[in-house]
């Protein structure tokens, strides 16, 4: 009895019909003849069908002809943008360390547009197999010059052929990156003959199985052909690849240190909203008052601008955020725009706030300000002439002098910084200042009904700022009360 | 002497007429039709029954399915 058996046959790893491709051909691929994708295409799909992995696999389809590969293999696919794939393969591998990810790139994805992207993936050693298809060419749109084509050789755009002097030399993407210490896994081979096309089978498996054993980057760099564009037969292409691009480009392991890696542990992702909301936003200590609510006193009646400057360092900027949080927590809309030199410590910084009860149209206050904050003595030269007519002007006496030219307007003063020291760390002297614009409040511009109420609204702000440090809190309360006590008014 | 065949199958219509295949194999088993499918070009047909089912014509065709080797055995 005879018996027949398919020892070599269309792999498990392709769906039997190629429903997703438009058009009447549902059993071919688009490529053209004799093009490198369709074998590298076989390749893999054979090894994710022998791993048995087709339903934690993810192919990212590269730009470039490969760009339908998700019209064949039987696994997740998806589309990256030109050269971002590894960015979308970190992503998912992070997302999920079950996935196992396949970056499928062409050499101008990979080593163009995208070569920052892989460099940055192998770097971190990000759990990905790379499969960098090179054809020395621009493929897709034509046959353009690519980071890969020979010196020498002739494209669309180098119709001399390529110069090393105006266009460089070809880039190396597997000696790149197997220059790096992260990737465990890095070859080149080539898609000519049946003995390189095994040893490419082999390299695709070792990738794969790096992935699956969770070593981290593997590339496979592919020598591969694109007998249109470089108008070739089989034979030429292939005498092309192994002669021509494999001096080039060596063939051969550059690196292989799988065996001696452990697998990536990284830190487990939290993919829990609820936690997510709790780790970016500041939980809310304050209890606030009813949507309703709407603080009597005629001065909340029109928008209310606030800038305050100083040193950076000082407190400035959550000295704003504590005022923008009271408008906050008081029904007021608000804005808070910091603004700040390179250096966290010592340049100058300032920052915009916002108060009122219609709509904010800009959160820049630059001119016409109500009340100007300053901390130091340079920032106060420098605000005061944003500073409105009848604005009011506070400051930092232990810091700076007010010029004489403006003592008859409304000026309130306190020695923050030294009161601070005096409290034990020179950072509560933003919470004083608090205590003094409490103060201004309280002398000039509220009614009986808001200044009960005006303590509390500092207290929530200040809790609602420092929600997390919760030392911190207690000393700012009472630095806020200090500076209520000691701010004083030196003019009218 | 158990002496294992094999014989290599082609789909005709999945041939796009590269020649990777005749040339990759070491037996000369398979040549260029003169016939075209129905994709308008030749393909490859076996022409002799000496396939050592190696399977280089069918790794080296980029075609998924174009091209099947069958063991016979007795």
């Amino acid at each position: 009895m005879s018996e027949e058996k398919v020892i070599f046959g269309r792999s498990g790893g392709f769906f039997p019909v190629f429903e997703r491709r438009p058009g009447p051909i549902k059993s071919n691929m688009h490529y053209c003849p004799g093009c490198g994708h369709g074998i590298l295409h076989k390749l893999i799909a054979e090894a994710i069908a022998d791993f048995g992995i087709q339903d934690k696999t993810i192919i990212i389809a590269p730009v470039g002809c490969a760009v339908f590969s998700y019209y064949y293999f039987d696994c997740f696919g998806i589309s990256a943008p030109h050269g971002r794939a590894p960015a979308v393969g970190t992503g998912l591998a992070r997302a999920n360390p079950d996935n196992l990810v396949i970056s499928y790139q062409g050499d101008g994805d990979l080593a163009s547009i995208g070569f920052n992207h892989i460099l940055q993936a192998a770097n971190r050693g990000e759990n990905l197999a790379v499969f960098f298809v090179n054809n020395a060419i621009y493929g897709m749109t034509g046959g353009q010059m690519a980071p890969t084509t020979l010196p020498g050789q002739k494209t669309q755009t180098t119709p001399l052929g390529r110069s090393v002097s105006s266009e460089g030399y070809p880039l190396k993407v597997s000696e790149t990156v197997a220059a790096l210490d992260a990737p465990v896994y890095v070859e080149r081979c080539a898609l000519s003959t049946v003995q390189k096309i095994r040893k490419a089978r082999l390299a695709i498996r070792k990738a794969l199985t790096n992935s699956i054993e969770r070593k981290g980057f593997s590339l496979v760099e592919l020598l591969s052909g694109c007998p249109v564009n470089l108008k070739m037969n089989a034979q030429d292409m292939n005498e092309f690849l192994d002669n021509q691009m494999s001096r080039y480009f060596p063939l051969g392991v550059y690196k292989d240190i799988a065996d001696s890696r452990d697998p990536i542990n990284r830190p487990v992702g939290i993919y829990q909203p609820e936690a997510v909301r709790e780790l970016l936003y500041p939980v809310r200590v304050a209890d606030g008052v009813s949507e309703s609510f709407r603080n009597p006193s005629r001065i909340f009646q029109s928008e209310r601008r606030i800038k305050l400057c100083g040193s950076g360092g000082q407190g400035v900027l959550s000295l704003g955020y504590m005022l923008a949080t009271m408008g906050k927590l008081r029904n007021f809309n608000v804005s808070w725009l910091p603004s700040y030199g390179p250096e966290m410590r010592g340049g100058t910084a300032n920052c915009s706030v916002v108060l009122s009860r219609d709509p904010i149209g800009s959160p820049v206050v630059d001119k016409e300000c109500n009340l100007l904050l300053a901390l130091n003595q340079p920032a106060l030269e420098k605000y005061l002439p944003t500073l409105k007519s009848n604005g009011i002007l506070l400051y930092d006496e232990s810091n700076g002098k007010c010029p004489d030219e403006v003592l008859e307007r409304v000026i309130y003063t306190l020695p923050a910084s030294d009161l601070a020291k005096q409290l034990g760390d020179l950072k509560y002297a933003n919470s004083m200042m608090l205590g003094a614009v409490a103060v201004m409040m309280c002398d000039l511009f509220l009614d009986e009904e808001d200044k009960a109420d005006f303590d509390r609204v500092f207290e929530e702000a200040i809790m609602d700022c420092f929600h997390e440090k919760e030392h911190v809190v207690k000393n700012n309360i009472k630095a806020f009360y200090i500076g209520k006590a000691k701010a004083k008014r030196i003019r009218n | 002497m158990n002496k294992k065949k094999f014989t290599v199958q082609i789909a005709p219509d999945e041939c796009k007429g590269c020649e990777r295949c005749v040339i990759a194999c070491p037996r000369h088993v398979l040549k260029m039709g003169t016939r075209l499918n129905k994709l308008g070009v030749p393909f490859a047909v076996p022409v002799r029954q000496e396939c050592i089912g190696c399977g280089g014509c069918f790794l080296t065709c980029p075609e998924p399915g174009a091209i099947t080797v069958i063991q016979l055995s007795e």
